[in-house]
């Protein structure tokens, strides 16, 4: 299941613990946020869409958890995408421009069918990711230098594509994306959903995923057994770049509005975060899709909690950074040593080796 | 070292002469010379090449150099550092705060924001040699934690009155200049002129700074040669977190102010300078001068934006961007011809 027959047994035992560490520590967050609030738990019904705190978290952590998918598989190969949050404000900004087609006034309409807008929306995003990808793969340029530039260049050119303005718009079916509800829940759940059952689809049934941790590993080693690793390298880009794209169309439909500056402001660093609560190593190799929505939920409940108390919204920082500090920590090789000596059972030993193998 | 240095180097010199390993940083003061030139052409008669535009580009991005001279060393040693725009915020807060809100005195309150700067930094150092967290996690914890630290302070922006700080502050002296228009240097200029002698100092002659190059160039076998790669991986950081804090106390200076959301970003414009300014990001090569000319063609890009008038601000991250592209890309062909010239050396021998 795991590309790794001799160890997929009923419980892997390092997805399990790593899944069961970053789930306790869900659970801890939710747990004091229960006694923050009592009623943080309840869920009601109010015509026909379930509203309560659950569902807030679940609704508001969408657009980090689909960027955190597509980091996912950067990270998993060695790399890091820092242009993803600027990808998502270029996305909202080429939507909403496209959909007001230079139209100077804000009206209920579109200047071009909807279904073309996503889809050059998406286009654009997509290509900004390939573009970072052969920077890294082709030009051989580490990746926090590759997607640097278009950290640095992507809200510019949102910026020049709005004309330095917040672009608003009135066209409804584009509000459905962001604030649509459909069967009791929120829409942008369903297509987090949806992008997390294709990639993991992609990456657990096809053979892409082991390829990906295979160029993770050791990219020379699996550039000799016959992988494409620069086309592997090039398609974890370009997929990130979608899923900012994606993220962007639910961002800026959320506020109808293409906020070049501030949409999807530090929102990379939240998704390497993500990624990394949930277990997947910076150094590339083995990943978790699951860790990493789960990772993405743990902000945001953090963040959620932050709120609770009555201080500024960015105080929330120290506690994440403290978080991860520990989380860190724990899967630093300096405790992991100490911790295998300890606890010593050969199982252990095998799994250090495991790791220390990469 | 030296020594070392030069033999390895002996055979990379091209027709011209001139080592390839400096064409980068070349490159760049290359670039600052053809801008300034074409803003002299462009916008001349209003005053562009004049002593007191010059002297502006120093005195406004005074704190962005003193950052891009620790960020510089950060390079060369093969790290990186995210959290300098965040101290520099913090410092700016701790200034504000201490001295407005606590009335502690101006001249102690200056020493603890340089010691809290070093303390992060050396923190950071600390995570990054002895529990091997990569340098870009560890310095994003960092990054977050002062940031956060800064709104824990205070959520609003703290006018600074304190009459030293002002003083300091506002402190400049008249340059000698034949236009109409006075030109002044004030106080930063003299600490980035500083921090910069200080950096060149540190990278050319101390033992400390042939360790950071032997770091960045190969770790494995600065690690096999026996240096001691634990005191100068945290020396790296601490340096660099004095220069933030440095940096920050500057932008104190120069706003007056101390608030949570200053600086948002700055890590962006100091990695680049540094970049543009021919430090390699892989690692071991670099020279803190360069990084002087990284900053001065960001300024440059600042002021043509400024004279220009009807472009928006924006333009300066597209100009970044692209300036970024073309150092990486420069970079990268460098590194490929010096790898071809030393075949055709161990060839030839």
């Amino acid at each position: 299941m795991r590309g790794n027959p001799g160890t997929a047994g009923v419980f892997d035992k390092i997805v399990s613990s790593k899944l069961f560490s970053s789930l306790a520590a869900l659970f801890v967050i939710l747990l004091f946020n229960v006694f923050l609030n009592p009623g943080f738990l309840s869920i009601t019904i109010v015509n026909g869409h379930l509203f309560g705190q659950l569902i807030d978290i679940l609704n508001r952590a969408v657009p980090v958890m689909i960027l955190s998918i597509g980091m996912t598989l950067v990270i998993a190969t060695g790399g890091t995408d820092l242009s993803c949050g600027a990808l998502l404000a270029l996305a909202g900004a080429t939507a909403i421009s496209l959909i007001r087609g230079g139209s100077a006034v804000l009206n209920s309409d579109t200047a071009m069918p909807f279904v073309l807008v996503i889809a050059i929306t998406l286009a654009v995003t997509t290509l900004c990711g390939l573009w970072n990808g052969f920077l890294v793969a082709k030009l051989g340029i580490q990746p926090i230098v590759a997607t640097l530039i278009f950290m640095t260049a992507g809200r510019g050119i949102a910026q020049l594509i709005t004309g330095a303005r917040n672009l608003t718009t009135g066209y409804a079916p584009f509000s459905v994306i962001g604030q649509g509800w459909f069967l009791l829940f929120p829409v942008p759940i369903f297509i987090a959903a949806g992008v997390c059952l294709v990639a993991w689809y992609f990456t657990r049934r096809t053979a892409f995923g082991l390829f990906v941790e295979a160029v993770g590993i050791n990219a020379s080693a699996a550039r000799y057994s016959g992988i494409n690793s620069s086309l592997i390298i090039m398609a974890v880009y370009a997929i990130s770049g979608f899923c900012a794209g994606v993220a962007g169309l639910i961002y800026s439909s959320g506020i109808m509005c293409a906020d070049a500056n501030n949409a999807g402001l530090n929102y990379e660093l939240d998704a390497i975060l993500a990624t990394v609560l949930g277990g997947t190593s910076m150094m590339g190799g083995r990943f978790y899709l699951a860790g990493s929505v789960i990772g993405s939920l743990i902000i945001m409940a953090l963040t959620k909690s932050i709120y609770a108390f009555d201080v500024a919204p960015e105080s929330a920082l120290v506690v994440k950074a403290l978080v991860v500090v520990i989380v860190v920590l724990i899967q630093s090789p300096f405790f992991k040593k100490r911790k295998f000596r300890k606890a010593g059972g050969p199982e252990l030993e095998l799994a250090s080796d495991r790791e220390g193998g990469r | 070292m030296e020594r070392v240095k030069l033999r390895k180097t002996g055979g990379e010199k091209r027709k011209l002469g001139i080592d390839l390993k400096y064409i980068p940083a070349l490159s760049a003061i290359a670039l600052f010379l053809a801008a300034y030139a074409i803003g002299g052409i462009l916008y001349g008669e209003r005053g562009f090449l004049s002593m007191r535009t010059f002297a502006t580009l120093f005195t406004d991005n005074a704190y962005l150099g003193v950052s891009a001279v620790g960020m510089t060393i950060v390079i060369i040693s093969g790290g990186i550092d995210l959290s300098v725009g965040s101290v520099a915020a913090l410092s700016t807060m701790m200034l504000a705060y201490g001295t407005e809100v606590l009335r502690w005195n101006s001249v102690l309150m200056l020493i603890v924001v340089l010691l809290t700067g070093m303390a992060l930094g050396a923190f950071m150092g600390m995570l990054i040699d002895v529990f091997e967290v990569p340098p870009f996690i560890s310095t994003l914890i960092g990054m977050f934690f002062a940031r956060g630290l800064c709104f824990i302070i205070s959520i609003q922006s703290i006018t600074i009155n304190d009459p030293l700080l002002r003083a300091l502050g506002k402190w400049r002296i008249r340059l000698p200049a034949a236009s109409r228009a006075a030109a002044y240097v004030n106080l930063s200029v003299f600490i980035f002129a500083l921090v910069l002698a200080a950096g060149v100092v540190i990278m050319r002659c101390t033992k400390f700074g042939r360790g950071v190059y032997a770091f960045g160039g190969n770790r494995a076998s600065a690690v096999l040669m026996g240096l001691p790669t634990r005191r100068i991986q945290i020396g790296i950081y601490t340096f660099n977190g004095f220069c933030s804090a440095l940096a920050g106390v500057l932008f104190a200076f120069y706003t007056f102010s101390g608030y949570g959301r200053h600086l948002y970003g700055m890590e962006l414009d100091v990695i680049s300078s540094v970049v543009i300014g021919g430090t390699l990001l892989t690692g071991g090569v670099g020279y803190p001068i360069g990084s002087l000319f990284g900053i001065m063609i960001y300024s440059v890009i600042l002021k043509f934006i400024s004279f220009n008038g009807s472009l928006s601000s924006w333009w300066t991250k597209i100009a970044v961007g692209v300036l970024l592209l073309f150092f990486i890309a420069l970079q990268r062909v460098t590194v490929v011809l010096v790898k071809r010239s030393k075949r055709e050396l161990k060839r030839k021998n």
